[in-house]
């Protein structure tokens, strides 16, 4: 028997790919397609019609040539004679010191404030608000540009320090704040220092090794060791010891006035300290609302439910309420992080020598190739996000709640 | 014996005692919120010092500002070694804070009355509750009224450009039966076809009710930023809707170039994006055009906003459950209608707290684009301003000014969206 609903065998029709849903997806994505190698092409035409008529082309030679120029934060060897290559990789170490400081920073600064938000404590909850809400609301630029103007316009002179009676004295004898950067004490290393640092190294790895056994005891037998103090000592004790058993072979080197400026010590410039407190304060005020939302995104019953097995406080803290929250917190701390590896691009409005400083700003001038040094800028900025992206994602799935 | 004779056993009632006065009013609030343990006292009087020091510090800074004096030196001299602020730069430098250095200042009223009516543009669609939909109206003409007001020339170029979405419109209204897509594509090719046409005719036309034309890159200060966060925040909702749907679409070609090209712009910092409009774009547009640099900022920031708009959405429209996308489709809703009337409203419901961040943070970040010398707030207080033989050394008003600007515009949204997200609410707490 046949139904009138069966459907009519016609042939394909042209109208069909318009009208039949089965088939319309494909005249879509064929336009699209279309569409997009023409936007292409056009713009590709027009590349080398302009490149052409400038005499120019696109090539990366350019970054084995001399770069002609000075870069004052060198954590590598690097001189005005030395290639625009690795001129863009001092750059790129510096972005990435700022970066691993700012973020460090801004972890321990959000915390804080994300938890005093809480605080029971009326004053101190409205001032984390106000802080919070003062950095958010205000554009990292301007921040970076006040505490530049800090650092560059406030502080003394390394002259102010001289004389008998100096305006200016150094903090501790040991830290100098300048308008030409912070001068701080330096380790020296001496011989036998790597024995010390070794040992250090070790003795990390044994009080983690130690709280790993005294956590497995407690769970096998219910015996409860003490955590606290002899995890100290075993981080301590024996570093301590061999420093002295070695003859003391680490040393600070404290900052001098030497003429006109300070010598010796560690100098820290007022464009890293800008840079680097300004992005901390700034995505420390993110942080803390995240960290704020992680705790209370854990139900009251979480700690209601824990406080009636009869654990303490500090207990409920570290064992119920922080690996939930912490779900919570990450992800958007990570891409916090991210935020701050892309602002510090922003060094460039206070001639901090990160790689768009370096391979984006004075390269770029120098050599007129715009188009290659913007490419590898991008390429740079697009790596370090993708790779953050893929370890999140794996962090994600490890913690991601595992449903039965 | 009767119970009345029991010494022991009270009779009456006794009147209700108050409660103890370390339990109420202002000595209770104390007690609970600042003082309740060792630890608090101790967290509350360290604030205390900090808050009282910070106010004692700044408190003779504002009192004693100067606010008429034609440059600092002057003003350290009405000082006279004292603490004091000198607000005289805001007052003597307020329109190029606001307008930049070479907006004609018989023009001023222009970008003013623009501004002015912005708040009556947006006020139908922030207070669309409580406010009539026909007033819906002025936001649709304001965009064109603006750029007659801001940017100059004959009426007949933003008239045009009316007639022109207009017409694309209808286009797209008439062959919304076939499908959306058609529509959509039908309702571009229209709105271009038109303008084209009429780029023709305006030619000859330069003269009718044209306002003194500006150009562009004599717009600064404060103006500029306010532009770039309203122009590039209102294009990118569209691109970043078309963005997000495309990114969920089943179609793959459609779906990759559309993660392709959200993942890259929101893998690189804005600045390398304006490098590329400062610098690279003209590479790749025709010989001998000449853009706007303004324009070609616009263009870049509204891409980097609708990758991000983009994504607060996706996460919008995976947040709606799977029932919602059957309960369309089995109404017998079409795609572009069971988007338009069940899936955008609830995603976009979602997704307004991540968008108004969006904006806040796009808003803050049309800063950078002094870091490409365009004189914007910032770009004018560090050249022009700061540059200057009065000035040089002024530093605190300046900055603090500009923040603000910032922090009012950017707090008054985020208020405005926690109001919206309760108004929004439709579920029983």
């Amino acid at each position: 028997m046949t139904t009138v609903t069966d459907p009519p065998k016609a042939s394909f029709q042209l109208s069909q790919l318009i009208y039949d849903t089965r088939y319309r997806s494909y005249t879509f994505q064929f336009i699209a397609l279309m569409l997009l190698i023409a936007l292409m092409a056009y713009l590709g035409a027009n590349l080398v019609q302009n490149l052409a008529d400038q005499g120019q082309n696109i090539a990366f030679g350019f970054l084995a040539e001399p770069s002609g120029y000075d870069i004052n934060q060198r954590p590598i060897e690097y001189d005005s004679q030395s290639s625009h290559l690795r001129a863009s990789i001092v750059g790129v170490l510096n972005t990435l010191i700022v970066a691993f400081l700012g973020c460090l920073t801004a972890t321990i600064l959000g915390v804080i404030a994300g938890v005093l938000r809480l605080s029971p404590n009326w004053l101190v909850r409205k001032l984390m608000a106000a802080y919070v809400e003062a950095f958010r609301n205000v554009p990292v630029l301007i921040w970076i540009l006040i505490i530049f103007t800090i650092m560059t316009a406030v502080l003394p002179a390394p002259s102010a320090f001289r004389g008998e009676n100096p305006d200016s004295s150094m903090l501790f004898d040991a830290f100098a704040f300048t308008n030409r950067g912070v001068y701080t004490p330096s380790p020296i290393w001496g011989a036998g220092s790597m024995v010390v640092v070794i040992t250090f190294l070790a003795s990390i790895a044994g009080a983690i090794y130690y709280r790993r056994y005294a956590t497995k005891l407690l769970y096998d037998t219910g015996k409860l060791l003490p955590m606290g103090w002899p995890s100290l000592l075993i981080l301590f004790v024996p570093s301590v010891l061999v420093y002295f058993v070695m003859g003391q072979p680490i040393s600070l080197e404290y900052p001098e006035l030497k003429g006109f400026n300070f010598g010796g010590g560690l100098h820290i410039r007022g464009s890293l300290i800008a840079l680097w407190f300004a992005l901390a304060i700034y995505t420390g005020a993110f942080i803390a609302e995240n960290v704020r939302a992680g705790i209370l995104a854990v139900s009251k019953g979480q700690t209601e439910a824990a406080a009636s097995l009869g654990l303490r406080p500090n207990r409920i803290m570290n064992l119920v309420i922080l690996p939930q929250a912490l779900r919570v917190i990450i992800p958007p701390l990570i891409s916090q992080y991210l935020n701050l590896t892309k602002n510090s691009s922003l060094a460039i409005a206070v001639g901090y020598m990160d790689v768009t400083g370096t391979l984006g700003g004075i390269t770029l001038n120098q050599t007129g190739r715009a188009i290659e040094c913007v490419l590898l800028l991008m390429l740079f900025y697009l790596t370090i996000s993708l790779a953050i992206s893929a370890v999140m994602n794996v962090y994600n799935k490890s913690i991601a709640l595992k449903e039965r | 014996m009767s119970k009345d004779n029991i010494a022991y056993h009270r009779t009456h009632m006794l009147p209700e005692a108050p409660p103890p006065a370390t339990e109420t009013g202002a000595v209770k609030w104390l007690r609970e919120n600042l003082f309740s343990s060792v630890g608090n006292t101790v967290l509350t009087l360290v604030a205390a010092y900090f808050v009282v020091s910070l106010v004692i510090s700044a408190a003779p800074w504002f009192l004693n500002g100067v606010w008429d004096s034609p440059s600092l030196s002057a003003c350290r001299e009405i000082l006279d070694g004292a603490t004091g602020a000198c607000f005289a730069v805001l007052t003597e430098r307020w329109n190029q804070l606001l307008f930049g250095f070479k907006y004609p200042s018989e023009l001023y009223w222009r970008p003013t009355l623009a501004f002015v009516l912005l708040f009556a543009a947006i006020a139908p669609v922030l207070f669309i509750k409580y406010l009539p939909r026909k007033l819906l109206v002025v936001t649709g003409l304001y965009p064109f009224v603006a750029y007659w007001l801001i940017w100059g020339g004959t009426i007949m170029v933003p008239v045009m450009a009316l007639l022109g979405t207009l017409f694309g419109v209808m286009v797209y209204r008439r062959t919304m039966t076939v499908s959306a897509g058609v529509a959509v594509l039908a309702g571009l090719v229209a709105a271009l076809v038109f303008w084209w046409a009429s780029g023709l005719v305006t030619g000859s036309m330069a003269g009718v009710m044209a306002l003194e034309p500006v150009p562009s890159r004599d717009m600064g200060g404060f103006m500029i930023n306010l532009m770039l966060g309203v122009i590039c925040v209102s294009l990118s909702l569209p691109f970043g809707i078309l963005l997000a749907l495309g990114r969920q679409s089943s179609m793959p070609i459609i779906k990759w170039i559309c993660v392709i090209f959200i993942e890259f712009i929101r893998g690189v910092p804005l600045i390398t994006l304006l490098f590329v409009a400062n610098v690279v774009l003209a590479y790749f547009l025709p010989p001998g055009t000449t853009f706007d640099l303004i324009l070609r900022v616009i263009i870049m920031i509204t891409m980097f906003a609708s990758a991000y708009i983009a994504e607060v959405i996706r996460g919008g429209l995976a947040a709606l459950p799977r029932g919602q996308y059957e309960a369309a489709d089995s109404l017998g809703l079409d795609y572009a209608q069971s988007m338009q009337f069940i899936i955008l409203p609830q995603a976009l419901k979602i997704s307004i707290p991540g968008i108004v961040n969006v904006a806040v943070g796009l808003f803050k970040d049309t800063t950078l684009v002094s870091v490409i010398s365009m004189f914007d707030i910032v770009g004018m207080i560090r050249g022009p301003i700061l540059a200057s033989a009065e000035w040089n050394g002024v530093y605190w008003e300046l900055f603090g000014f500009a923040s603000v600007l910032f922090f009012i515009v950017c707090y008054g949204i985020s208020q405005y969206s926690q109001w919206l997200e309760r108004e929004l609410q439709t579920d029983h707490r």
